[in-house]
């Protein structure tokens, strides 16, 4: 692509100093039907709430995919690290007797 | 989740590091998938920004030249038609560049790498969109390889540009459908519609095979890209699966290709076809397709004039912060 | 196929005014597409854009029926001239920079949105379904062009000053919104059309509401433009319709 000064209205020299500001990341979870939980469905740009709010009707709800959104800064969101995976979940793993199948009924007993 | 904050180049690690290396390797062979915070090689990282970036530049820079014809469409079910996909295009670069956001690099440096000519975008959205039929071409066959393309991605090892394209892939369904109930239409018009429809084809059909890319011999980044299961299948493999799906499509049109040698080969069960004139591409590639620039001057224009407004609204959050802050403090 | 021209009928000419209107609109957001300040507005400019044809689609067909004349939607749409047409004048002023364009959506939507939720009452009932879903829509134009309004009054030095001449530019065009001539006060009389002035209060307290918290001021009401509703329009329409009318005129008669 050939970058010649000036193409776009502002020369290339410029371009490269204005420095844009980042609008920040907000991640949009969106409840699809009652009764259900609110679910991860992507990320956007917005400068404030109301904004990410509304930026994520307009994007994430084109289809009638929602009835009720929530919107949260992606900077606000603490996640477990991947590094931890291990010594956080596979000490559940040998904890069989947290399922019923652990435990035995006479099937003349019936469904319990 | 989809946070820059968690994807420091800390967090990713050396990039030389057999030992997670090959643990990586074993995660991606037992198709596992990756998420954004998981350790990954530099190169995959590097390989991952690359090409989820080029392609939500193709989505952004490809709203162009069907966008040309939004306000020409020639009934009102098909400007809406017409505006309802473009804006899906819009909406697809969006998923995409969230997707390489997880990736530590923001839309900001991203766009910034396409307006200074730093980025590749899709070669075919630099053609011209000349007559109404070409909007139907873009929806048949670009859109058509498009999908090609896309559907194995749906299964790609890296998690959020994976989930990014089942998105994609679900909306995308209406506009190859689109497209051909557009050419569909003029086929069965008048002899100007007809005409129309078939400079069209003769137009789109070998731009829209370039669109797969160099072949496998010369393919740059295919070796890694299959081992790391970013790719599934090579660009020869896609761009005859794309020849055999759409060559019937458009028989059925009563449309002719432009291409003498295309012949069904009853042997492989495949339709052949004539060489690719590949230098054409390059040239594309390189800049000296017929709307490189206006693409980008496009492009360039929409993002300066729009800057004063994003400014404007970040300037706005923080007024607001602010009084706030001294609404609490009081 | 040639230019037609529209029965007079009052009801014809009354949905022919509010799907004017819609689709005027909705073309002037749709040549934003692709273009806008940011990604997520693009998508939000689009939505609003086709919300505004879908309004004026089923009107179209309404008007088309009432005429009885075997024309359709699109033949009202594509085979009008400037003068046929019946939108008011604001709608048809061009998208000039991002200001411009959320002034002249904010200054429709604080009408439309009462309008259509009044007109929801009317003795006709398909304008009163067409406006019963209008509505919903018309409240989320005013809503998402107020905010954007109150954004770039209360943005930076140049967003005010871009938000206050877009303001003042358009604001002689706000005047023919409430204005009712003959052909509608037979149908205001007979309980299907709604009259403007009703709205009044209701549209400058929003007006008022917003541009406070935009920091705008609000124009003098002076010299009012007139005469979109009657066919008499600025520049600006023709060149519209050269751009949408272009396909039907040069292949006139063809299927797309």
């Amino acid at each position: 692509m050939p970058r010649s000064a000036g193409r776009g209205g502002i020369p290339q020299e410029r371009r490269e100093l204005v420095t844009e500001r980042n609008i920040p990341l907000w991640e949009v979870f969106i409840r699809s039907r009652n009764g259900l939980a609110h679910k991860h469905v992507g990320s956007l740009h917005a400068a404030d709430s109301e904004m990410a709010l509304q930026a994520a009707r307009d994007v994430y709800t084109r289809r009638g995919e929602g009835l009720s959104i929530w919107v949260v800064p992606s900077a606000a969101i603490v996640a477990s690290d991947p590094a931890d995976k291990e010594v956080l979940f596979e000490p559940t793993a040998s904890k069989v007797y947290r399922h019923p199948t652990f435990y035995e009924v006479p099937d003349e007993v019936g469904h319990m | 989740m989809y946070t820059q904050a968690l994807n420091t180049r800390e967090a990713i690690g050396p990039v030389e590091d057999p030992e997670h290396e090959a643990r990586f390797q074993a995660r991606v062979d037992g198709e596992e998938k990756v998420e954004p915070n998981d350790w990954m090689p530099e190169a995959y990282r590097r390989l991952l920004v690359r090409q989820i970036s080029q392609h939500a530049h193709s989505e952004i820079v490809g709203m162009l030249p069907e966008g040309n014809w939004i306000t020409r469409a020639p009934t009102l079910r098909r400007k809406a038609a017409l505006l309802a996909k473009v804006q899906d295009e819009g909406g697809h670069g969006l998923y995409l560049y969230a997707a390489a956001e997880t990736l530590d690099v923001s839309r900001e440096e991203l766009v910034e790498q396409l307006l200074a000519g730093k980025a590749k975008y899709s070669s075919i959205f630099n053609y011209p969109t000349l007559t109404w039929a070409d909007i139907g071409a873009v929806g048949w066959l670009v859109d058509g390889a498009a999908i090609m393309n896309q559907i194995p991605l749906c299964r790609c090892s890296y998690g959020p540009y994976a989930r990014a394209m089942i998105r994609i892939c679900k909306e995308e369904s209406f506009h190859q459908r689109q497209g051909y109930e557009i050419i569909l239409t003029l086929s069965r018009g008048t002899a100007e519609q007809k005409a129309m429809a078939q400079g069209a084809l003769n137009r789109w059909w070998w731009p829209s095979l370039m669109m797969f890319g160099p072949s496998d011999k010369e393919s740059q980044h295919s070796d890694k890209s299959m081992r790391w299961k970013v790719k599934r299948f090579s660009n020869d493999e896609l761009r005859q699966k794309f020849v055999d799906a759409t060559v019937p499509q458009g028989l059925y049109l009563g449309l002719t290709f432009p291409d003498p040698e295309l012949r069904f080969d009853e042997a492989s069960g495949h339709w052949a076809f004539g060489a690719i004139d590949f230098d054409e591409l390059r040239q594309v590639i390189a800049g000296n397709g017929p709307c490189n620039h206006e693409r980008m001057k496009a492009r360039r224009k929409a993002h300066d004039d729009g800057a004063w407004v994003r400014e404007a609204a970040l300037a706005y959050a923080e007024k607001r912060r602010s009084r706030r802050d001294t609404a609490r403090a009081a | 196929m040639t230019t037609i021209i529209a029965a007079d009928a009052p009801l014809v000419q009354y949905a022919l005014r509010l799907a004017d209107n819609a689709l005027v609109l909705g073309h002037r957001l749709s040549e934003w597409c692709g273009h806008a300040p940011m990604l997520e507005e693009d998508i939000a400019l689009a939505n609003i854009a086709l919300d505004l044809i879908g309004q004026a689609r089923p009107l179209y067909a309404y008007a088309a029926e009432l005429e009885g004349e075997g024309r359709n939607e699109d033949k009202l749409a594509y085979l009008r001239d400037a003068s046929q047409y019946r939108n008011v004048l604001l709608v048809e002023q061009p998208n000039g920079d991002f200001a411009v364009t959320i002034v002249r959506q904010f200054l429709y939507a604080a009408f439309m949105a009462p309008f259509w939720r009044l007109l929801a009452g009317s003795r006709d009932a398909t304008f009163a379904a067409i406006a019963a879903k209008a509505e919903k829509e018309a409240a989320y134009h005013l809503r998402h062009s107020a905010e954007w309004l109150i954004r770039l009054g209360d943005g930076t030095p140049e967003s005010h000053a871009r938000a206050q001449a877009a303001l003042d530019e358009l604001w002689m065009y706000t005047g023919e919104l409430f204005e009712a001539d003959a052909i509608e006060r037979g149908l205001i009389e007979r309980g299907v059309a709604l009259d403007p002035q009703t709205l009044r209060p209701e549209w400058d307290e929003t007006v008022d509401r917003v541009l406070g918290e935009a920091t705008l001021k609000r124009p003098p009401d002076g010299w009012m433009q007139t005469g979109g509703r009657t066919g008499r329009h600025s520049e600006h329409l023709g060149f519209i319709l050269a751009d949408m009318q272009f396909l039907q005129r040069a292949y006139p008669g063809a299927t797309w």
